[in-house]
């Protein structure tokens, strides 16, 4: 006994007690169905149990380590894996009733304090350290597809609605050429393309504007002037300068990158400091010299955050300007015409390879700033 | 030995030396938007070869927009400066000195190496010859075993020790140094002293000192300059000449302590100008 009641685990020992008491699928008054109640579930009784089990024991007890944790997200998995065999094997979905919602919700208070307990957890050694740091967002992850899935199957709500989470990744499993196809047209061309040249000459376009202090003030409010234009706007005007193939998409993304990455780098050549400004002039390091040893260094935190945003903006870009016009590939053209169809679960495995894209990309852009400017104050840690 | 023998006021310098640094009649007047900051005025001062010069007044008295005049961070707006015969922006180019700023002023993306190593690297020097300068320098301020670190693992006094470390691997002929020890401790400050002592003694070189301390100013200077507060004026030229080998210890002899009473005399003498 700590001392303190554990409150999370104590409401989902209360709940699951309840779940045993109340039925776990409503009736259905034409048919005449039964209602279910725990005596019909042989396997969803025994998680409810262990459930009851495990919240008495922890609100005693509390959650106190890790492996306590792993212990309660044990039964949770177990919980959960007789919740969805429940909806999909023993016919609840469509049907599920108070028990069956108050079961999950405790299952939810268990997972809340587990993953609570792993993400407040400190080592000095690095490989523990992240692999809590891991598992923390993992589970929180696959805990929020849980409920997406039980939502969407035990309300029984329709397909074209928000199908659940298992058929999209059913669909996205039996797609993978189509996926791979439309990822190769939109990402790997379109997007690289258009973000390395919109990147790259915004860059340069920033180190030349900084050498006229004409342009620093005229340019500035013209970027901010392009860069508010809707790509609504710019992209059938690309598609017509450019063609139909991804080369007018890179054309919108360079627009849309290049006054993030010009505005950011212009005011990051400006922070590096008088006292490390004067200090060069003592080594009388020319211009370029300067530059490349000081000032670029300098701003690379600012460069960075243009890099971050523009990844994001990029893949917005260009499934976007797919909507106006595009060989027949290319993500932004599967999402226009499969939501014509009514094929919702192809719009959402497309949606979902974008949001895995965009991760993906947005997550190597974090790690290479992450590697490049250990030295910012943001990043350090003290290590002797 | 009488004091007169110790202390001497400034006879006119024979032409014959070699003078460093030859100011005349500079003035600065900064121009800020609550009217202007006279920050020097009407300033005198010649260092010859070899001579290590120490800067003491109050704080705000000018000493380092002095230096930086001299470094050509900053341009007189009246008078005549010449840096070995040559003009400051000049004598800047030549890269004639090595400056050491009053805060370390590490760049906090290069680790303590690589810092000493950037004036070697903008002179274009050979990886070897880069490497070896480093580990010398960094090897004088004591600081062997921390060239991977990078500045913001270091104390503020190590910190200053590396830019220090910097201005020396520079190995230029004149060292202007603007209250290089004034975040240490006494202890290491002490040492550093002797150190600089030290590598003054052995290499000829000039150094000019800007400082807030009496006895650090007697113990290092072959000559003192006494400036008073704003506008900064020379007030006092003092000259010394303890044995270039001299250790802590001259600071409990009755010679020390006149030059430091004299010193004082000045700095006090200054402050009156204002009531
Ligand atoms: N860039 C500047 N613009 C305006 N005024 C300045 C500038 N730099 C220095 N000053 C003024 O000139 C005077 C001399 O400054 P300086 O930094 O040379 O003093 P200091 O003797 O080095 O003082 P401390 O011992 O505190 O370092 C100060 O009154 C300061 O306010
Ligand atoms: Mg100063």
């Amino acid at each position: 006994m700590t001392g303190k009641l554990d409150k999370f685990c104590l409401v989902a020992a209360v709940f699951a007690l309840l779940s045993l008491v109340f039925p776990l699928s409503g009736v259905d008054i034409d048919t005449g169905k039964n209602v279910a109640f725990v005596s019909d579930l042989p396997g969803l009784a025994s998680a409810m149990v262990a459930c009851v089990v495990a919240g008495v024991v922890f609100t005693w007890y509390g959650v106190t380590s890790v492996l306590r944790a792993c212990i309660v997200l044990a039964v949770v998995v177990f919980g959960a894996w007789q919740a969805v065999a429940a909806l999909y094997h023993q016919g609840l979905a469509g049907y599920a009733s108070y028990g069956f919602w108050m079961f999950i919700f405790s299952l939810w208070a268990l997972v809340w304090r587990a993953i609570d307990v792993i993400a407040n957890y400190h080592s000095l050694e690095n490989g523990k350290q992240q692999t809590a740091n891991i598992i923390v967002p993992v589970a929180f992850g696959i805990w929020l597809l849980f409920l997406w899935e039980v939502i969407t199957a035990g309300f029984g709500v329709p397909q074209v609605l928000l199908p659940p989470p298992s058929m999209i990744g059913a669909r996205f499993a039996s797609s993978t050429g189509i996926l791979w196809d439309d990822f190769r047209q939109t990402f790997l061309k379109a997007v690289i393309a258009g973000y390395v040249l919109g990147c790259g000459s915004g860059l340069i376009v920033a180190i030349a504007v900084d050498r006229v202090p004409f342009l620093k003030r005229g340019l500035l409010p013209l970027g901010n002037m392009v860069s508010a234009l809707p790509i609504i706007g710019v992209a059938p005007i690309m598609v017509m300068w450019f063609g139909f193939d991804w080369q007018s998409k890179a054309a919108v993304i360079v627009i849309m990158t290049f006054f993030p990455m010009l505005v950011n780098t212009v005011s990051g050549l400006s922070a590096a400091g008088r006292l490390e400004k004067d200090l060069m002039a003592t080594y009388a390091s020319g211009y370029w010299s300067t530059l490349f040893r000081l000032r670029l260094p300098a701003a690379l935190p600012f460069i960075f955050n243009a890099l971050k945003i523009n990844s994001t903006l990029a893949l917005i870009g260009a499934i976007v300007a797919e909507f106006f016009g595009t060989p027949i590939v290319g993500m932004g053209f599967r999402i226009s015409t499969e939501v014509g169809r009514m094929n919702v679960d192809m719009v959402w495995a497309e949606i979902a390879l974008a949001a895995l894209a965009g991760t993906a990309f947005y997550g190597a852009v974090a790690f290479a700033e992450r590697k490049v400017t250990s030295w910012h104050p943001s990043f350090r840690v003290r290590r002797h | 030995m009488t004091l007169q023998a110790v202390v001497n006021n400034v006879a006119p310098m024979a032409a014959s030396k070699d003078v460093v640094v030859d100011i005349q009649k500079m003035s600065l007047t900064f121009q800020t938007a609550d009217g202007p900051v006279y920050a020097l005025s009407e300033v005198d001062l010649t260092i010859n070869k070899g001579e290590f010069v120490s800067f003491i007044g109050p704080s705000g008295c000018g000493k380092t927009t002095l230096l930086r005049v001299i470094a050509d961070l900053e341009r007189a707006t009246g008078g005549d400066i010449l840096i070995n015969g040559v003009s400051p922006q000049q004598a800047r180019e030549d890269r004639s000195y090595g400056y050491v700023f009053q805060a370390p002023a590490l760049l906090p993306w290069r680790s303590i190496e690589r810092n000493v190593t950037l004036p070697l690297e903008i002179m274009e020097l050979s990886k070897e010859e880069r490497l070896r300068r480093a580990h010398e320098a960094l090897k004088l301020v004591e600081l062997n075993g921390f060239e991977k670190k990078f500045p913001w693992q270091l104390s503020g006094g190590m910190q200053q020790r590396a830019s220090i470390a910097r201005a020396l691997s520079f190995d230029a002929d004149l060292l202007l140094m603007d209250e290089p020890f004034g975040a240490l401790d006494e202890i290491v400050r002490d040492h550093l002293n002797e150190q600089l002592l030290k590598l003054w003694a052995r290499t000829n070189k000039t150094v000019a000192f800007v400082t807030h301390s009496i006895p650090e100013a007697v113990f290092l200077s072959s000559k003192i300059v006494v400036m008073s507060p704003r506008p900064g004026r020379i007030i006092d030229v003092i000259e010394t000449d303890f044995a270039k080998d001299r250790t802590l210890d001259i600071r409990e002899t009755p010679e020390f302590l006149e030059v430091a009473h004299r010193v004082r005399e000045g700095l006090r003498a200054g402050h009156s100008y204002d009531d």
